[in-house]
């Protein structure tokens, strides 16, 4: 029995290491494969602005300002839906709402990415064309509303949970007190979990800057520079997707394992980013003697 | 804060709160009226009668029936693939693991799952060149491949839900095993484990809709446009959220754009039954705690 007891500790151990260095091994191999890139000297030339596999240019930079331009601006749209979204959960409206309000956030997290572009493209984009910008309504803008939508979600349900550990003696003093439930959210519930709600948009932000298929269908995948919000631009996620369909040709192809660990760079930065305000939070709630509300599910 | 902005504000709330419902709602509605009447057998199975479609003695060619096996086939093999690393890798995790280990083993099981899954889908990809320079031929992009991909992408959400519902296990439930003379083994998987199975499905069940929707990993890993039916796991397959991509964008006419839809509102259901699975599971075991 002992052995058995044993052999089923390491058995998990096994797995448990064995998946999480899968990644580390993931690393290594997309460095083996962007390598003759690093090597032949053209390192430095990928962070320049030019994409043209004919006269050997492989800047990657054009990709890189469109992914941080479609997530900032997703962020920038989905910041005050979330918020408001999250505040009425918890806040405003009557109990009857709320259930259903969440129940309907967490269903819209599990709706497929590319449900949403397929229908944005029918619907959203026809609407761009005709009344907000010129050309064909594939643009970053557009793509960055819909990816707002994609990521709501992930920040409300973080807002939502942030505001529940407030705790729960502090809600009584600030609701003896008389407050109306926006002092309350102003005063209260933001400056005590504001660490949570950072996560949320952290979180939210590497949703938005992870996704393809929204960018690939909705962003018009052009290589130059984007110079307004209201053009077609290209995220990294999309160029991998492309590039491996349209060709296998030497150079071109090894430039998307240096976007996909740029990618992964950012995805190993957001989540240290995570931990240090975890830690900074956690920081926070220690004092109190009973950080969790009692009543809640 | 005067009470004109604070009016201000609760109007703010109240409007932009309620979109992502509207959204919802809109995208629903939109789905139903556009591709309403593309939904039938016949949108599954084309002009091929159904039993003989099912035990494969005539093949479908302009029905959904091979994306959707696909998709089915897919999700089973990953699933197969994730669930028991997945489901060890919690329990070390949560029983097993020092506390430094557990938080070395934590930060990379969540840098996995904040992996876009594209990279992940490129990952799979490199495998197959770096297979391709030293045992040229044999596995190219193929189901099993999208699935090991898949796996990968779905085995920290099982280690998490797998070690979060441990770890919420009261202490008093923890230590009857033990007083009773249980080895840790038998407490795990006699007591522990069933305490918390609901939640340990609903995970699964939401892993599952992780997999069915992923279009990123599968468009790098072997999906194409029209493979037939799925004869073998090493060859190239159909699935449904890669079909409703490629008839976005290359879509000949109405009839085939009418199909997308169909296939829309087939993968939007198929989510939707997945999460209210899950969702009646999750009260099932409140109600249960209640008791």
């Amino acid at each position: 029995m002992i052995n058995a007891v044993k052999s089923f500790e390491h058995f998990c151990r096994a797995m448990a290491m064995g998946s999480g260095l899968l990644l580390i091994a993931i690393l290594f191999m997309m460095a083996f494969l962007g390598w003759p890139l690093i090597e032949s000297g053209r390192f430095i030339a990928l962070f320049s602005t030019e994409w043209n596999p004919q006269g050997k240019s492989y800047g990657i930079l054009p990709m890189v300002m469109g992914s941080l331009r479609i997530t900032l601006l997703a962020l920038f749209f989905s910041l005050p839906m979330s918020i408001s979204a999250a505040c009425l959960t918890e806040l405003l409206a009557p109990r009857s709402l709320r259930r259903l309000l969440l129940i309907a956030i967490r269903f819209m997290a599990g709706i497929p990415t590319v449900v949403y572009g397929f229908v944005a493209i029918f619907l959203l984009v026809p609407l761009m064309r005709e009344y907000f910008i010129q050309g064909s309504g594939f643009s970053i803008i557009t793509a960055s509303l819909v990816l707002a939508v994609l990521i709501a979600p992930t920040m409300i349900i973080f807002f939502v949970n942030g505001m529940q550990s407030v705790p729960r003696p502090y809600c009584a003093a600030v609701d003896s007190l008389g407050a109306r439930p926006m002092q309350k959210f102003v005063y209260l519930l933001l400056p005590q979990a504001y660490p949570t709600f950072l996560v949320g948009i952290v979180l939210g932000l590497g949703r938005a800057m992870g996704d393809t298929l929204i960018s690939l269908m909705l962003a018009g995948n052009s290589v130059a520079m984007p110079e307004s919000i209201a053009e077609s631009g290209r995220t990294l996620t999309a160029h991998i997707a492309l590039v491996i369909a349209a060709d296998f040709s030497s150079m071109e192809f090894t430039t998307i394992f240096v976007c996909g660990l740029t990618l992964t760079l950012f995805a190993i930065c957001l989540i240290l980013s995570i931990r240090l305000l975890d830690h900074f939070g956690s920081g926070r709630v220690i004092q109190v003697e009973n950080p969790r509300r009692p009543g809640h599910e | 804060m005067n009470r004109i902005m604070e009016r201000g504000l609760v109007l703010f709330c109240w409007i932009f709160g309620l979109l992502p419902l509207l959204i919802l709602l809109t995208v629903i509605v939109y789905l139903l009226i556009r591709g309403g009447n593309a939904l039938g057998l016949e949108l599954i199975f084309g002009k091929v009668p159904v039993l003989d479609a099912l035990f494969g003695h005539r093949q479908v060619f302009d029905g959904l029936l091979p994306a959707l096996t696909g998709t089915g086939l897919l999700v089973i093999l990953s699933l197969v693939l994730a669930i028991i690393p997945g489901i060890c890798g919690g329990i070390y995790l949560a029983e097993y693991s020092s506390p430094g280990e557990g938080r070395m083993l934590g930060l990379l099981f969540d840098i996995i799952a904040g992996l876009p899954s594209i990279v992940i889908g490129l990952a799979g990809f490199a495998l197959t060149i770096i297979l391709h320079r030293h045992y040229p031929g044999r596995l190219g992009p193929c189901l099993l491949l999208s699935a090991m991909a898949l796996a990968f992408l779905i085995v920290p959400y099982l280690v998490r839900t797998t070690e979060a519902s441990l770890r919420s296990i009261p202490l008093d439930l923890r230590l009857t095993g033990p007083a009773l003379g249980a080895s840790k083994l038998q407490n795990i998987v006699f007591v522990l484990l069933p305490a918390r199975m609901n939640d340990l499905i609903g995970g699964i069940i939401l892993a599952i809709g992780r997999a069915a929707e992923d279009t990123a990993v599968i468009m790098l890993t072997g999906a194409v446009a029209s493979a037939g039916m799925v004869r073998s796991v090493l060859e190239q397959y159909e699935a449904l959220p890669f079909y409703i991509y490629y008839i976005s964008s290359q879509y000949s006419d109405a009839a085939e754009l009418q199909s997308g839809f169909g296939a829309a509102i087939l993968l939007f259901a198929l989510c939707g039954l997945l999460f209210l699975l899950a969702i009646l599971l999750e009260h099932g075991f409140s109600r249960r705690l209640k008791r």
